[in-house]
């Protein structure tokens, strides 16, 4: 028993150390949690503490889990920023109310307003296209035209998806559902099911050598999956091809950041994402992973502009984000996996 | 130290027939308060996430019920192939490396531990980059102008029990290997003496004689099954665990993920009794220990050969084909990706593997001691269940149960420090503590398999005869049981560290800020779909632990 005695009491220990280790005064500092990944963040924040000297931290991981974090932490959290990919979870941090509404001109002007949150919660930093890709030994591109001709029986057994569980998909789905509503939405993705000619993929990486190699003709996925491969292998048979530009546009999705609900430095955050949305930053922040800045006055990078230019669907994302499980539901019921 | 001899020499030898695990005297209540202390923590856990946002959960839930059937039906046949997989796989080599000679044979009975250094699911992928249809070989039979379409489909529900059966077995090798080596020769000669072949020996006696061990082995790797996400995410396999990631990340209701995860953790529990209940109908005597190498028969001709080429293929698929594609990547980065921070990645991992390892197996030696005491009383037996469930929960689903009541403590604790005028740091933020006692929760079941089935060796008979000499309490387990589970402490020890070495959901969402190591780095490449740059760090988290797997080998070689 008394060793027990012992070990509980080493625990306890154990449990008191770190507060006291960290209870050191802090300078000007933002603590950011981040689900867009460090090799693309980092050289931004190092550049701004160069420029301003307020030093970013940052911890990276997975959304649900930072937001589930941050929510938990309640007034205590140390985190100023949330930055994320995907509308669904900036929508989703602020229906839970992890953020705080950002009086700012300069993110206003910067940032177009379907990219950003009517409440001014959130803001779209950077865009990624989810658009076609085909083979160009196999199809011309005059044969396409919408991600709902894909459903059509002349592409059966021709195309390649993702799996249904990338939030890529299902802000793709929701989309179409603010399209076209809910049943037509329904017979466009058990057609795309019926023409599948392999079994979804886990990745648009999977997708791409799927379609360059003869596996399936044509096939969605983001634009900056094409880019990368294409920076490896620039002789494969592959070309983009921009959707719905005769309907509502090219899907898109954002990167994205708010100012956390309980921040210590509301301010300093908001000098932050204000200079991220700037011209200076829009380019890196965009290029480092070929996306497209979300700051229109920004030319994105050239190997990307290569691929011309497309009309966007100009649909508020907030929207998306609010459709998303609706979308995940109908995709399960398609069959859709 | 020399009493301690001399208690072990005089018990090591000793063939004592015993009844199973003796209930012992004394405390009768101590298990059912522990196991209710534990229950408890289990349901703050639960309860933790069941105060999670709710994504409109009746939706979710009337949504999820439809494919329930389906998914669990998914659940149950993954971790029956993956089962009899690796029991089959893990019994086998360790049945051909342990008892018999043959080419290779000494350099396989260690060599095919390797693929435990490696994460499963980098395995899946680089499988499924080889063998899918645009990977390079059924390019090359389309090149060369035969066709591929007979080639079975590698994202397929065969694919993913492949990949895991090749990543998990050697849980199931290593401690049939150590039940084979410490016992299996005596009692295949025994059984041989009574007419029975070598075959019939086998299944007879040897592999019954060796059920502990196997149980022990097959259950981590059911409970691994149950909990993995990463493996079935890459061939895009339905499972409960997906369910919960898609309750969770897609529908945002953690209550619902938070109550599928409850149900996960009551079907391992399930086969966990199930398993315990069977085994218990059972006794166990244990013949005398060691071993004569020259026992050991020398396989030839096709034999020989078919062993030897049986775990050379199992060897190469299940580690040198990816650490080959590990290194092809990691050539083709290492210029623009490798930097001296990778340094610090490496520290942190080894680091905190380390200290994982430690405290787990610590509070495994400390598990295995209650059990023995307790015996068969059923409070003591569930609390064991219940202290080492955590393998079968998701890494980040558990490290939420664990992060949100903290959290709430941390809020607790503010407001006290505030209304005294004084700011505290939150216990969260920075504290390596808690990550530690993630890693503990997760990986007590891996400990504990090593130590409890290394406790099989000390029959109550010892205990007596050591009290008979003198021996007791605190001094009866430091002089008896430590150096006799010398062996099991140890494998415990290294197999933990290795689990915690590729180990990634609970790190990334517990680690104080700037401990990033190398499972985060892999994590923060491949969540991005950048393999290539993953390689470095995937190849150092294999490399890095391939120390301690060669150290495993040689534990259980010496012990036996």
């Amino acid at each position: 028993m008394s060793q027990c005695r012992y070990f509980i009491f080493v625990l306890f220990l154990a449990f008191l150390v770190p507060p006291m280790a960290g209870a050191g005064e802090s300078g000007t500092e933002i603590v950011v949690y981040s689900a867009r990944h460090e090799p693309l963040i980092k050289p931004l924040f190092d550049t701004y503490a160069k420029k301003t000297g307020v030093e970013v931290k940052f911890i990276t991981g997975e959304a649900g889990a930072l937001m589930q974090r941050l929510k938990a932490e309640g007034t205590r959290t140390p985190a100023d920023i949330l930055l994320t990919v995907d509308a669904g979870n900036l929508w989703f941090a602020k229906r839970e109310g992890l953020l705080q509404p950002v009086q700012s001109p300069a993110l206003e002007a910067n940032i177009p307003a379907h990219l950003r949150d009517p409440d001014k919660q959130w803001f779209g930093l950077s865009v990624r296209a989810r658009t076609l890709v085909y083979n160009t030994q196999k199809v011309s591109p005059s044969d396409l035209s919408t991600y709902q001709a894909l459903a059509e029986p002349q592409w059966k057994g021709r195309l390649c998806l993702r799996s249904s569980k990338k939030v890529y998909n299902q802000s793709l789905v929701a989309m179409l559902i603010a399209e076209y509503g809910e049943a037509e939405t329904l017979n466009i993705v058990k057609g795309w099911v019926a023409n599948l000619a392999a079994p979804v993929y886990s990745d648009d990486e999977q997708v791409l050598p799927a379609v360059a190699a003869g596996q399936c003709d044509v096939g969605i996925v983001n634009s900056y999956y094409y880019g990368r491969l294409l920076k490896k292998q620039a002789d494969l048979p592959l070309a983009l091809f921009w959707a719905d530009q005769g309907a509502g546009g090219v899907h898109v999705n954002v990167s994205g950041a708010g100012v956390t609900r309980h921040a210590r430095h509301a301010q300093a955050a908001q000098a932050l994402l204000e200079w991220l949305s700037s011209e200076e930053a829009q380019g890196v922040f965009a290029n480092a992973n070929l996306e497209y800045p979300a700051n229109p006055k920004v030319a994105p990078d050239p190997a990307v502009a290569a691929w011309g230019s497309f009309k966007q669907n100009t649909r508020n994302l907030g929207q998306a984000g609010a459709m998303q499980a609706q979308a995940i539901r109908l995709m399960d019921e398609a069959g859709y996996h | 130290m020399h009493a301690e001899g001399g208690v072990a020499a005089l018990t090591e030898n000793i063939a004592i027939p015993f009844p199973g695990d003796v209930p012992h005297r004394g405390r009768r209540r101590g298990g059912w308060a522990f196991a209710a202390l534990l229950a408890a923590l289990w349901l703050l856990m639960f309860a933790a996430l069941l105060a999670g946002g709710d994504g409109d959960t009746a939706a979710v839930w009337t949504h999820l019920a439809r494919r329930l059937p389906e998914l669990l039906a998914n659940t149950l046949v993954l971790a029956l192939g993956v089962g009899l997989g690796t029991l089959a796989l893990g019994a086998g080599l360790a049945w051909l490396t342990a008892l018999h000679e043959f080419p290779g044979s000494r350099f396989f009975s260690w060599a095919l531990v390797l693929p435990l250094a490696l994460p499963a699911y980098v395995l899946g992928f680089v499988l499924i980059g080889l063998l899918d249809f645009s990977g390079p070989l059924q390019s090359f039979l389309r090149e060369a102008g035969f066709s591929s379409g007979w080639m079975p489909q590698i994202r397929s529900r065969g694919g993913v029990m492949l990949a895991l059966t090749l990543a998990l077995y050697p849980y199931v090798y290593l401690l049939a290997r150590e039940a084979f080596l410490s016992q299996g020769q005596r009692v295949l000669e025994t059984a041989q003496s009574l007419g029975d072949s070598r075959g019939r020996a086998l299944f007879r006696a040897v592999l019954p004689m060796s059920r502990p061990w196997l149980a022990a082995g097959v259950s981590l790797v059911l409970m691994e099954t149950l909990a993995d996400f990463g493996t079935v995410s890459v061939f895009n396999y339905e499972t409960f665990t997906t369910a919960i990631y898609k309750a969770w990340y897609g529908l945002f209701s953690l209550q619902a993920a938070g109550q599928l995860a409850a149900c996960l953790v009551s079907l391992a529990l399930l086969l966990l009794v199930l398993e315990q209940r069977q085994r218990l109908r059972q006794r166990y005597a244990l013949v005398s220990r060691g071993r004569d190498g020259s026992g050991k028969p020398r396989l030839h001709g096709w034999r020989a050969g078919l062993a030897c080429v049986l775990s050379g293929a199992v060897l190469v698929a299940g580690f040198a084909l990816p650490m080959a594609q590990l290194a092809l990547w990691t050539l083709e980065v290492w210029r623009e990706e490798l930097d001296e921070r990778y340094a610090a990645f490496l520290g942190h991992s080894v680091l905190m593997a380390a200290a994982g390892a430690l405290l787990t197996v610590a509070a495994a030696f400390a598990l295995t001691l209650f059990k023995r005491r307790a015996g068969l009383e059923p409070g003591a037996v569930l609390a064991v269940r219940l202290a080492t469930l955590g393998y079968a929960v998701p890494g980040t689903v558990l490290a939420v149960g664990i992060v949100t009541p903290l959290a709430w403590l941390d809020q607790w604790l503010g407001a006290l420090t505030d209304a005294w005028g004084f700011e505290a740091a939150p216990l969260l933020g920075g504290s390596l503590a808690v990550l530690l006692l993630a890693y503990l929760a997760r990986f007590l079941a891996v400990a504990f398999g090593a130590v409890d089935s290394a406790m099989q060796r000390v029959t109550p008979a010892m205990e007596d005869a050591s009290r008979s000499l003198g021996v007791s309490g605190l001094s009866l387990w430091l002089r008896l049981h430590l150096p006799l589970l010398r062996g099991g402490l140890l494998s415990g020890a290294l197999l933990v560290f290795v689990d915690v070495m590729k180990e990634m959901p609970m790190t990334l969402l517990i680690r104080p800020f700037g401990w990033d190591n190398l499972a985060v780095r892999v994590f923060e490449m491949v969540s991005e779909g950048l393999w290539e740059r993953a390689a470095p760090s995937a190849l150092a988290l294999a490399l890095a632990g391939l120390l301690p797997v060669a150290l495993l080998i040689r534990t259980t070689e010496r012990s036996a």
